[in-house]
Parts: structure tokens; sequence; C-alpha cells
């Protein structure tokens, strides 16, 4: 057997596509999948849950791609590329399935593009400034994503059994992703915290600074309590949650930080559309071609 | 800044497996810190996180290759020793996979 290049060894026997590095096998994770709304489900809510869980991710892949170009090595750059892509793709899929709930004709590029700051209904610890702009740094983005994908990662693993069938698909694709994602900021928080003197101030600051805005993750809001059976209740992820930090800060000799949670306004927060000032940049800069061209394809 | 970060992320040769391949195949090299994130980072740039795919990193500072300059030497005992070969005989019929 010879072979012009190491790919093709690889691909070797693998059929049709075997020209391609690891074929081209790619699978729509929603083929086969029943879009028809479920029974009893209301509308409203149903919609909404979606975008929530839509913006959670749309927002954080925007700030992740951020560090395009700026990660501290090469490798670095194409890992937070990932998971920005991956979130990006269950950004796409939750959004489409909120305009397609919601039957009045808008699809995800509506959703993404044409709704404003009061609108968006992510929470705000994806929204803030955590690097690599002024706001934060490698540590910070670090400690976001590892808090960030705990918590999602908890909840996609209980919406694998969610009664509507397009978020359970979502959720099924999304465990893997999310389980990467964990692994990655965890595995970063072990080498920062276990580091330098330096590496490490920066971590525990890092944590601090993402603190005040997890105890959002874990409260429920009326739209997750009126979808029994299709959303997930965060307020019984809390357990869960800590003990998973615990073991990765337990592993890198940190503690949980002992700072109050951001408060809401007025009794709003993130789910509401209530934001940091942070979120009206981040829409200015992300929205700024489909608002001069609206109706434009492309 | 004293050192520059490339001085402590040595380099490390990726081998892949792919899904239905048979063995591992050098695929190319990258940096990382340690074992883990060459593994974490190979997966990122290589396979793009394929299912079912292996891999093995290796620190470059531990092949050892052999040297262009002896190649002669090295690999000559092979194509012109005719006797070292088993082709004085016809192969059976009924022997398909030898």
């Amino acid at each position: 057997m010879s072979f012009d290049n190491a790919y093709e060894a690889i691909n070797d026997g693998a059929g049709e596509d075997a020209h391609w590095a690891f074929g081209t096998g790619f699978d729509d994770p929603l083929a086969g999948v029943d879009r028809a709304l479920p029974a009893g489900v209301p509308v409203a809510e149903l919609t909404a849950y979606c975008l929530m869980l839509g913006d959670d991710a749309l927002v954080l892949s925007q700030r992740l791609a951020e560090w395009c170009s700026r990660a501290p090595e090469l490798e670095e750059d194409v890992a937070l590329a990932n998971i920005a892509l991956d979130l990006l793709g269950q950004a796409r899929l939750l959004l489409s399935r909120a305009g397609e709930v919601e039957g009045a004709g808008r699809d995800e590029d509506t959703l993404a593009y044409l709704r404003d700051e009061h609108e968006f209904r992510n929470v705000r610890l994806v929204e803030i400034d955590c690097g690599p702009g002024p706001g934060g740094d490698f540590a910070s983005t670090i400690a976001r994503l590892l808090v960030f994908s705990s918590w999602r990662l908890a909840v996609f693993s209980r919406l694998v059994e969610s009664a509507d069938p397009v978020l359970s698909a979502v959720a099924a694709k999304g465990v893997k992703e999310l389980a990467y994602h964990r692994d990655h900021a965890a595995q970063w928080t072990l080498r920062l915290a276990g580091g330098t003197e330096y590496s490490r101030e920066r971590m525990v600051a890092g944590l601090a600074r993402v603190w005040p805005l997890v105890g959002e993750l874990f409260d429920p809001h009326p739209v997750e309590l009126a979808l029994p059976g299709v959303a997930v209740d965060p307020s019984l992820l809390r357990p869960e949650v800590d003990q998973v930090l615990d073991t990765v800060f337990g592993a890198a000799g940190l503690h949980r930080p002992e700072i109050a949670p951001l408060s809401p306004v007025a009794g709003r927060t993130g789910r509401d559309g209530a934001h940091t000032e942070a979120l009206g940049y981040l829409l200015a800069e992300m929205q700024y071609l489909a608002r001069s061209l609206p109706g434009a394809s492309w | 800044m004293s050192e520059s970060p490339r001085s402590s992320w040595p380099l490390y040769e990726v081998f892949v497996r792919g899904k239905r391949g048979l063995n591992h195949v050098h695929v190319g090299s990258l940096h990382a810190p340690d074992d883990e994130m060459a593994l974490r980072n190979a997966r990122d740039l290589y396979t793009r996180r394929n299912e079912g795919v292996s891999i093995w990193v290796v620190p470059a500072a531990a092949i050892t290759a052999s040297s262009p300059d002896e190649k002669d030497p090295f690999f000559a005992p092979a194509a012109d020793k005719v006797y070292r070969h088993p082709t004085f005989y016809s192969i059976p019929e009924d022997v398909p996979h030898l």
C-alpha cells in the first residue's frame, strides 16, 4: 500500500469521501426530527425559552470570536474559535426553533440582527467584557467559560428528555460539545491556578470578575416554570454545578469566591431584557451591517 | 517579557488513526505546554473532533530519526540481495492470502 499523503492513508477504505481528510459525513442533528409543536405547550413561553438558550450561545459566541488572532498561543486561538463555532451552531438551531414556534415569520437572522438590547434574553454572565478587551483577560475568559459550560451542560443533559423533540435533539448534539468546552476550561483553570504566582493571581481575579453573575444562572424564570417537561428548572441544577466547580477548584487549590451577586434592575435580569451596558455595544457591532442594509441576502 | 511563550511550549508530533483506518499515521506537529493539552490541541487541529479516531502525541524530542547521510548503508540490505527474498517457488493457487 502506498499513499500520496498521510490523510489518504488514514482514510484508506473509508469509501467515497476518502479524499477528504476525515470524510464528509456530517450529520444534520435535526434530520428526521418532528418539528410540529407538541400538544399543550404554550407558544409564547416556548418561543421565549428557545430565545433564552439561543441568546446565551449567540452572545458568548460573539465574545469568544473577539479572541480570534489575540489568544496567547496559536493552538489556543483555534480552540477558542472552535468553541465559539459550537455555540454559534447551537444558537442557530435554537433561534430558528424560536422563530418557527412563534410563527411570525422571523428567522434566525431576523432574531439575531433585528432585535434590540431589551429583547435579548441572555443571562448577563455571557455579555460582560472578559477580554481580550480592557474588561478582562484570558483568565477571566476561562473562568466564565468554566462556569457557563458547567451550567449549560447540566441544563442540556436534562433537556435531552424534553417533550419538545427539537429542543431534545439540539440538546443531544450540544451535550458532547459542552462537555468538551467544560473540559477545556477546567484544564486551563488548573494550569493557570497551578502555574506561576502571577497566573494564579489572574485566575483568582478572573473568578471574582464573573462570580457576581453566577447566581442568575440558577434563578428560575416564569417562562421555565411554565414549561414543565419541556424546559429545565435551573434552580434544581445548583448542587450538581457546584459539585463540578468544587471538584475543579479543589484540584486547582482555589476557593469558591464569596462575592455578592449583582442585583437585578428593578427586579429584572438578563432573562427579562435588563442587561449590563456591555450588551448595547456588543449588539451595535454585531448588527451594524444588517441594520445598514435591511433585507439584503448574504 | 523575558522569554518567548513558545520556549515553554515544546513541539509535539501527532499521529492519528481514522475512523476506519488500520494504523496511526503521522499528520503533523503542534506546540503545547504538556501532553494533555497536546492531545486536546491535536483534536482541534487535526481531527475536527470526529468521533471514533485515536490520537497519539509524542514530544518531538522523544523521537530518534534515521540520518539521511547514512541512507545507503542503512537501507541497502534489501533490494540488491535477491537471495534474501523467497521468490524461487510458485505460489499454490489455493492459498489466497499469501
